[in-house]
């Protein structure tokens, strides 16, 4: 037991002098400009505290997988409770004080909880169980989500804020479904998928503003845009496999990025393309005083003018099209098409010996997911109003995958779950906006590590010979 | 013909800049089989380490530039390299046998913590440093156009090819670089062989983000100036070379960097500097169209 | 006289300076079983690569004939010569698609044939009748060859998980569900136990004979190659050093030399 206590004691005091290695640079020393130039200045407390929390954390953590469950349970609470009241010379330390006592208070009472149970947290079960859960009432479960989903704009704590929250989430589950034909289904590395997304809001936000086109007519053309981008970008790259086929996506999704700020005549560049108009009811607008000789959505009912009925009438609008999307993958999924994607995933010499054609197929997946790509982006443009280049980084690709594999890759509702998880939250936690990026890359190096395979992970086939479960193995 | 002298002299300084960082992902790459995505995010923290070692070492006053940048340049190399190490600890090896895609993001993960974290620990701002290191020879004069070598590009040259030349002793010669091989070949086989595949892996790591911190000081003493998203740009553009050379291999990584530089210098020169990332990613397009595996790299043999 | 099934003329196979194939000429009958046996590195399973697409051929004539229609495979695409010269094949190291069920296997070998009823997918997502039946037709010829291999209580697993033996028979009926008049075998019995390569023997019989395709094997296992063969090629160092019925193989001196040196045992026992 002594033994026990030295080793961690080391383990620990070694991560720490590692971490202080890496914040010495960065955190104990930083740079500021003044007159002469840059100066330099230092943060010893903060460095120190910093190194202190990190010996802490990492003892209490290995306490934990001692079997030990009571002094990390008191550690991690006193540590929280000092974040609250100690008045830390900086923001970011309070928050590593809070949220590490609290991971490490939570994670003693899981440990409680599981190890008392007599459930040592196995994952496996975990899974099965979820799968079996699913199986059961996955449809009352979906017509659950669906029915708050249509209510939603109406529960009482719900705002202005919180509609115009759950359309984005919305849009990026589109992205993500989208996304998820391409990486999911077919198999193939897309880094680029925010070239599509963009093509989609640019399409609509150009025809707007220069023909006066409705968002409902611009609809079928941006998809149609971004279905033919996909084509093009597809045949380049159909001889290349894995990592090549990321990079040369990647670079494809700059390149349109590039050309949209650098193309000033037709796309205004930098500046963005502002009022672009929101989609109507049936030709009716939503504003206060719609222009001569036409109505607006208000006036035509006879209600009493309210500006969030536009807000809500474009949340109802992206789940429709969601809906849509979720129709059409869950149905081409067990269609031919969809099991020679996944085909082509699992073995594409094989497929070839047994006459798919792999051109079409890749073209095909490249093309339906660029397609919704399209969609979203043109559904993007109507709820922001304006676009710019800014909107279409790297970074949001690399969201959207991170959406399609932390979801578990095949899965519609993991990817909605990822969505929920990596789009709603760090919208919701606004106050912390500074470290808002910060929680959001740990978030996804956390959940990978945790689970390599994604939330919902296991795949149900598309055709079943018999109804039961006797024929499963896992 | 002036001018095109210059665009090259340009050129090859950006590449061997490029080659620099682009060996540290093909090295990676090599040994995991994975993009190392947060490659990019290690340079920048090692300009950062540089920039700051710069004016710690300025303030004191009194020591002499080629010792100073020496010492920068330990320190720098050191420092990023346990950044380099705890990256792979943190982000790759608990993930070690998961599907290659799971590695990819907590990669992507790891680059946006670090960005964020030093723009929150270093602030936004763009950084510039005084130039250290001024002046150059006056190769060629026409006219009111002067060719200049100057002496940073002389450095950044010369440590460039040392380091490569270092590199490929090491990895042609010695026990680590015959670990490293083995293990690229066959993970399992090597540890039943005896070689510590975790250590060399780290080891690895600890190699590539070290040549990304000698790249991140060049590029903080060539430019002068510094932000959080050079990382970015940059990783990419590397990343880029790597795969052009033939991804996995080191002399590969050399002249697709080189390559990538001169497209970029030439491009900008007679063309437009808006569209330099184009012409880059495109001629990787076309070569990748032509060569699937890249320029060096080894044709995967389709076993069937 | 009626072409056979498949002729081979004057194939060669070079990967730079080796020659794995050499001036290689042979037919296969159609409702025949030829093996195409020799020592490892001999060049077999690179005459199945070029008659499956994936090299083309250095020099050569690979030729099928259906119903007096010819189909030159040299020059078609790899997908193309399943697709329409219905030549099949297995893989010596076994190529299922192991994340899909055992059923979905079968099913993904009648893509073409599918994807012509769903019309591209709009039938199918339309839901139209057309494409139901379609669908039910196929899920009943899968489950034909379930019933033939012995599967059809794990239709529904992954086929990653099932045992080796009966991923080596799914990897054959996948390969009959394309509907082929020629199926290529590189090595079915690899790995199998003797009962497991008794079992193959009546499936690889009762292909030929109920099917009435052609069948091309290449295998080591003699028991097998002896007992089914209708006619043997035997290569070595990629040229044909003897062909004919089980029995003038076995006995031919070229073919003894081959395989063992100038040894005096017989080839029964050399390959086990």
């Amino acid at each position: 037991m002594r033994q026990d206590w030295f080793a961690t004691l080391k383990e620990s005091a070694l991560t720490a002098a590692v971490a202080a290695a890496l914040m010495l640079p960065l955190i104990g020393l930083y740079t500021s400009t003044k007159a002469g130039g840059l100066a330099i200045g230092t943060r010893w407390t903060e460095l120190a505290i910093g190194v202190v929390l990190i010996f802490l954390g990492r003892f209490a953590l290995l306490r934990i997988q001692n079997g030990d469950r009571l002094i990390p349970l008191i550690g991690g609470a006193i540590v929280m409770i000092v974040g609250f009241l100690l008045p830390l010379p900086n923001g970011l330390l309070t928050v590593c004080c809070i949220a590490g006592g609290a991971i490490v208070f939570l994670r003693c009472c899981l440990a409680w909880v599981t190890g008392n149970l007599g459930l040592e947290a196995e994952k496996q079960p975990i899974a099965a169980r979820t799968q079996a859960f699913l199986k059961k009432y996955g449809l009352w479960l979906g017509l659950a989500v669906l029915v708050f989903a249509i209510i939603f704009p109406w529960l009482p704590f719900v705002d202005r804020r919180f509609i115009d929250l759950a359309t984005l989430v919305l849009i990026y589950v589109m992205l993500g479904w989208g996304l998820n034909i391409v990486v999911g289904l077919a198999g193939l590395l897309d880094l680029g998928y925010v070239a599509f997304y963009a093509i989609g809001a640019y399409s609509f936000a150009l025809l707007s503003s220069n023909y006066d086109m409705s968002f409902w007519a611009c609809l079928p053309v941006a998809a149609m845009l971004a279905a033919f981008l996909g084509i093009l970008l597809g045949f380049p790259v159909l001889r290349l496999r894995g990592d090549y086929l990321a990079i040369v996506t990647l670079g494809f999704g700059e390149m349109i990025r590039i050309i949209l700020i650098n193309w000033v005549d037709f796309t205004k560049g930098p500046d963005g393309i502002s009022g672009i108009p929101k989609p109507t009811f049936f030709g009716l607008s939503f504003s206060r005083r719609p222009p001569e000789d036409t109505e607006s959505f208000h006036q035509f009912f006879d209600l009493q003018y309210a500006s969030v009925d536009r807000i809500i009438f474009l949340f109802y609008v992206v789940l429709g099209l969601a809906l849509l999307t979720n129709a059409f993958i869950l149905r081409i999924r067990k269609l031919p098409i969809g099991r020679a994607w996944e085909a082509l995933r699992e073995d594409e010499i094989a497929c070839r010996s047994l006459g798919l054609n792999p051109t079409n197929i890749k073209l095909s997946a490249f093309a339906l997911g660029a397609m919704f790509g399209g969609l979203a982006g043109a559904v993007f443009a109507a709820r922001q109003s304006f676009i710019s280049p800014e909107s279409f980084t790297f970074i949001e690709s690399a969201i959207i995958l991170a959406i399609v594999v932390l979801g578990g890759m095949g899965s519609q509702v993991g990817v909605a779950i990822a969505a929920v998880l990596l789009i709603g939250l760090p919208e919701w936690f606004r106050e912390l906006q500074e470290y808002r990026m910060l929680a959001f890359g740990a978030l996804m190096v956390a959940i990978m590590v945790w689970r390599p395979r994604g939330l919902l992970s296991f795949r149900e086939p598309t055709l079943r010979l018999h109804d039961d479960d006797s024929g499963l193995s896992r | 013909m002036e001018y095109f002298l210059q665009q090259l002299i340009n050129g090859v300084t950006l590449g061997a800049i490029y080659g620099l960082i682009a060996i540290g992902y093909t090295m990676v790459y090599g040994i995991i089989g994975m993009i190392n995505f947060a490659h990019g995010e290690i340079f920048m923290i090692g300009a950062f380490v540089a920039l700051i070692s710069f004016l710690i070492l300025g303030v004191t006053g009194g020591i002499p530039i080629p010792l100073v940048l020496l010492i920068v340049l330990l320190i720098g190399m050191c420092l990023t390299a346990v950044y380099g190490w705890a990256l792979e600890r943190v982000a790759y090896r608990p993930l070690r046998g998961s599907p290659r895609l799971a590695a990819l993001i907590s990669a992507i993960g790891m680059s946006i913590v670090l960005q964020n974290y030093v723009q929150l620990s270093q602030g936004a701002r763009v950084k510039t440093l005084q130039p250290v290191i001024e002046g150059g020879f006056k190769i060629m004069q026409s006219g009111n156009f002067t060719v200049v070598l100057s002496y940073m590009q002389i450095i950044i040259v010369i440590v460039t090819v040392s380091l490569m030349a270092a590199f490929w002793t090491i990895i042609a010669k010695t026990a680590l670089g015959r670990a490293q091989r083995a293990c690229e070949q066959d993970r399992t086989m090597a540890s039943l062989l005896g070689i510590d595949v975790d250590k060399t892996i780290s080891i690895t790591f600890i190699l590539g983000a070290s040549l990304a911190a000698v790249a991140g000081m060049m590029v903080t003493l060539y430019y002068g100036v510094i932000d959080f998203y050079v990382g970015f740009l940059a990783g990419i553009k590397a990343f880029t070379a790597a795969v052009l050379g033939g991804i996995g291999s080191i002399p590969g990584a050399m002249l697709g960097g080189l390559l990538i530089g001169l497209i970029e210098a030439f491009w900008s020169g007679y063309f437009s500097i808006e569209y330099k990332d184009v012409a880059a990613f495109s001629i990787l397009v076309l070569v990748l169209v032509f060569r699937p595996s890249g320029l060096l790299g080894r044709p995967e043999v389709e076993k069937v | 006289m009626t072409p056979s099934l498949l002729t081979v003329e004057h194939l060669s196979m070079r990967f730079g300076g080796l020659t794995a194939v050499d001036d290689l000429s042979f037919d296969a009958g159609d409702k025949q079983i030829t093996a195409i046996i020799g020592p490892n590195g001999a060049g077999k399973t690179t005459v199945f690569n070029c008659l499956t697409g994936f090299y083309p051929p250095t020099v050569g004539r690979l030729l099928v004939t259906i119903d007096s229609e010819k189909f030159q495979l040299e020059r078609m695409e790899g997908f193309r010569i399943a697709r329409e010269a219905r030549v099949a094949r297995t893989f010596q190291n076994i190529r299922l698609f192991p994340q899909m069920s055992v059923l979905e296997n079968l099913v993904v070998a009648q893509h073409n044939p599918l994807m012509k009823a769903s019309l591209f997918s709009v039938a199918g997502l339309l839901g139209l009748p057309v494409y139901k039946t379609a669908e039910a037709s196929a899920v009943e010829k899968a489950r034909n060859w379930l019933d033939r291999i012995g599967l059809t209580s794990r239709a529904d697993w992954d086929a990653g998980n099932l045992p080796y033996g009966d991923q080596r028979r799914l990897e054959i009926a996948r390969a009959m569900c394309t509907d082929p008049v020629l199926l290529c075998l590189d090595e079915p019995a690899a790995g199998l136990n003797p009962r497991e390569s008794a079992e193959l023997n009546n499936l690889l019989l009762s292909i030929r004979d109920d099917d009435g395709i052609g069948v091309l094997l290449i295998e080591h296992d003699m028991s097998v190659v002896m007992g089914i063969s209708d006619k043997i090629i035997v290569l070595d160092y990629g040229r044909k050093i003897a062909d004919g019925n089980p029995e003038t193989v076995r006995n031919d001196p070229t073919v003894i030399r081959a395989y063992l040196g100038d040894e005096e045992t017989p080839v029964d026992s050399a390959y086990d």
